[in-house]
Parts: structure tokens; C-alpha cells; sequence
């Protein structure tokens, strides 16, 4: 269970995380704790599965990068296989079953153009893939997974 | 940005330490001075290539159990309109233009998270009927293969997985 501190300790992670000398020192001025509470309840919070990740979150085309979502209608026989293999793909960062007529989606991020092109050929190809439509992101409206927690 | 952004990226994907002085450890891991590190990625994130410094959580374990991708068809020409109200919603994490295909008109994609399948549904309703679009389909998740975070500019050391 949550304390009340941890909530707030993680909704402030959540948004901002200082670059300095003692980020977690700053954090705990905030929250009226101390650097080695905030530490301590953090490594705790870690080791329990709440953090996913800490850290930079990049702008993936600022970096360079394109992104796009591919929706795949794969035969259910194949699609354990078309997953992993999907998976082996150091860009495809995220990849779900889904109901519906499309059954398999995946967002791919690549430095460039023609390797996106290749990577989607070489999926488009395996078997049991009857269909793939890539959809390229025009603009992104909000991309913060941020929760308030209560 | 020049070899040391690119650097400076590679070892800030890598676990931050919960320690007392993180950013010396990670700097100490590159061979440059904490007041470099912090140097650049304050650049970093003042030109927008850090979006945010900070924690993602993991859905679950804080209780959101149930997610949807709402694909809508929206007019474009109140697009922005339209993705901006949705986008204010808290239970949307993501949302996104994107092209459309022969036979899947779908322009604007939500991110929705709730604690169950049927909050997932009464949100995107009322997103549905605040902003007058009727024509939308709930692709709920049925399994997770994958789910990581992406790693930039590792494409060298990421060739010798194969």
C-alpha cells in the first residue's frame, strides 16, 4: 500500500526530476523530508515495482528518430511467431495482441527512413501476416504518461 | 549535437542510481567531470530534446489495469481542436494525428487508462460526446509482448543482438 508521502513523493518524481548535485536532496526540501528518507522509500519503492523508469524521456524526433504505430492482421496460428520476431527489433519499443480486425500493434522508432522501410518489408513478409498499415505520425498532442495519485 | 550528446544519451539510459550523487556516478561511467553532465543536460532540455526529466510508473502496480487505444475519425479540419480537449482529459496518456488507409478512416489516436475495461469505455464516451464524434473503435489489449523503453543511439551495440 501507498502512504500518503509516497504518493506525493511519486507524483513530484513524476514530473520533475532536478539536474544537480543533490537531486534527491531538493526533492525531499519540497516534500519536507530528508535526502536519506527519500532514498530509502525510493529503493523501496523500486524494489516493489512501482518505478518503471528513471531518468530523460527524449523527444524522439528532436533526436532524429521516426516514429510510427504498424497494425498487423496475422493468421492466430502465427502470431506467437510475428510477435517475437517483431520483438527482436531493438526499435519496436512496444507491441500488443488487440482485438479487432488488426490483432497485432506495434509502435518502431528508426534513425531513419530507409531502415523503416526495410525492418516493415522484412515483418509485411513473414508468415501468416495478411495485412500491415503503418501509421505515421502527423503531430503528437500529448505524449506525458503522468498519474495523479490520490 | 556533437559525439558527447550522443554520450551523454547512451548513459543516461542506463539505471539512474538512487544515490546521493547520481549524476557524479553516471559522469564517473563516461569519463567527464558531474559539472559537464549536468551542463549538457541542462542543454539538452532547454533545447527540447529532454522532454522531462522524471519516473514513469508502472501502470499496474499504481492500479490503472485496463488500457484502450481509441482510434477516432475526426473531422480534420477541427482536429486540433478536438485533440486538444481530449488530450486534457487525465486518463488520456497519449495523443496522436496520424495517417489514415484505404478502408481505416481512424485520424486520431487516444491512449486511455482506467482501473477497469468498463471505465475505459465510459471515458471514451464521454470523450466521445464532449466532442461530438460517434465514429471510433476500442482496440483493448488482449496480451503485452513487448513494452520497453527505447534506447537512442545504440544502434551499434544493439546489432550484435542478431
Amino acid at each position: 500500500m501507498l502512504t500518503a508521502f509516497d504518493k506525493a513523493l511519486l507524483n513530484l518524481l513524476q514530473a520533475k526530476l532536478p539536474i544537480c548535485h543533490h537531486p534527491f536532496a531538493e526533492l525531499a526540501a519540497q516534500l519536507g523530508s530528508d535526502e536519506n528518507t527519500v532514498l530509502h522509500r525510493l529503493q523501496e519503492l523500486k524494489n516493489a515495482g512501482y518505478l518503471r523508469r528513471v531518468g530523460p524521456f527524449f523527444d524522439s524526433n528532436k533526436l532524429g528518430y521516426q516514429g510510427t504505430l504498424v497494425a498487423l492482421r496475422v493468421q492466430p496460428s502465427n502470431i506467437s511467431f510475428v510477435a517475437s520476431a517483431i520483438n527482436r527489433y531493438p526499435g519496436a519499443t512496444h507491441n500488443y495482441e488487440r482485438e479487432g480486425r488488426y490483432n497485432l500493434w506495434f509502435t518502431l522508432l528508426t534513425p531513419d527512413r530507409q531502415l523503416c522501410e526495410k525492418i516493415l518489408a522484412e515483418i509485411r513478409s513473414l508468415p501468416g501476416v495478411e495485412d500491415m498499415m503503418s501509421l505515421v505520425s502527423r503531430k503528437k498532442y500529448k505524449i506525458n504518461v503522468q498519474f495523479n495519485l490520490k | 549535437m556533437d559525439a558527447l550528446d550522443k554520450q551523454v544519451i547512451r548513459v543516461m539510459q542506463d539505471e539512474f542510481p538512487l544515490v546521493h550523487e547520481p549524476y557524479k556516478a553516471l559522469a564517473q561511467k563516461i569519463n567527464i567531470s558531474e559539472e559537464e553532465l549536468l551542463r549538457r543536460l541542462q542543454e539538452l532540455k532547454a533545447k527540447g530534446k529532454i522532454r522531462k526529466m522524471g519516473a514513469v510508473l508502472q501502470h499496474r502496480e499504481v492500479g490503472y489495469a485496463a488500457n484502450a487505444l481509441c482510434a477516432w475519425k475526426v473531422p480534420i479540419d477541427s482536429m486540433d481542436l478536438i485533440a486538444a480537449n481530449m488530450s486534457s482529459n487525465a486518463a488520456v496518456s497519449h495523443c496522436y494525428d496520424r495517417d489514415v488507409h484505404p478502408g481505416w478512416p481512424y485520424n486520431l489516436y487516444t491512449m486511455i487508462h482506467g482501473h477497469s475495461r468498463k471505465e475505459c469505455e465510459q471515458i471514451a464516451d464521454t470523450l466521445g460526446s464532449q466532442n461530438g464524434i460517434s465514429s471510433r473503435v476500442m482496440l483493448f489489449s488482449v496480451k503485452e509482448w513487448k513494452k520497453t523503453s527505447m534506447r537512442y543511439f545504440c544502434e551499434d551495440e544493439n546489432a550484435n543482438i542478431f
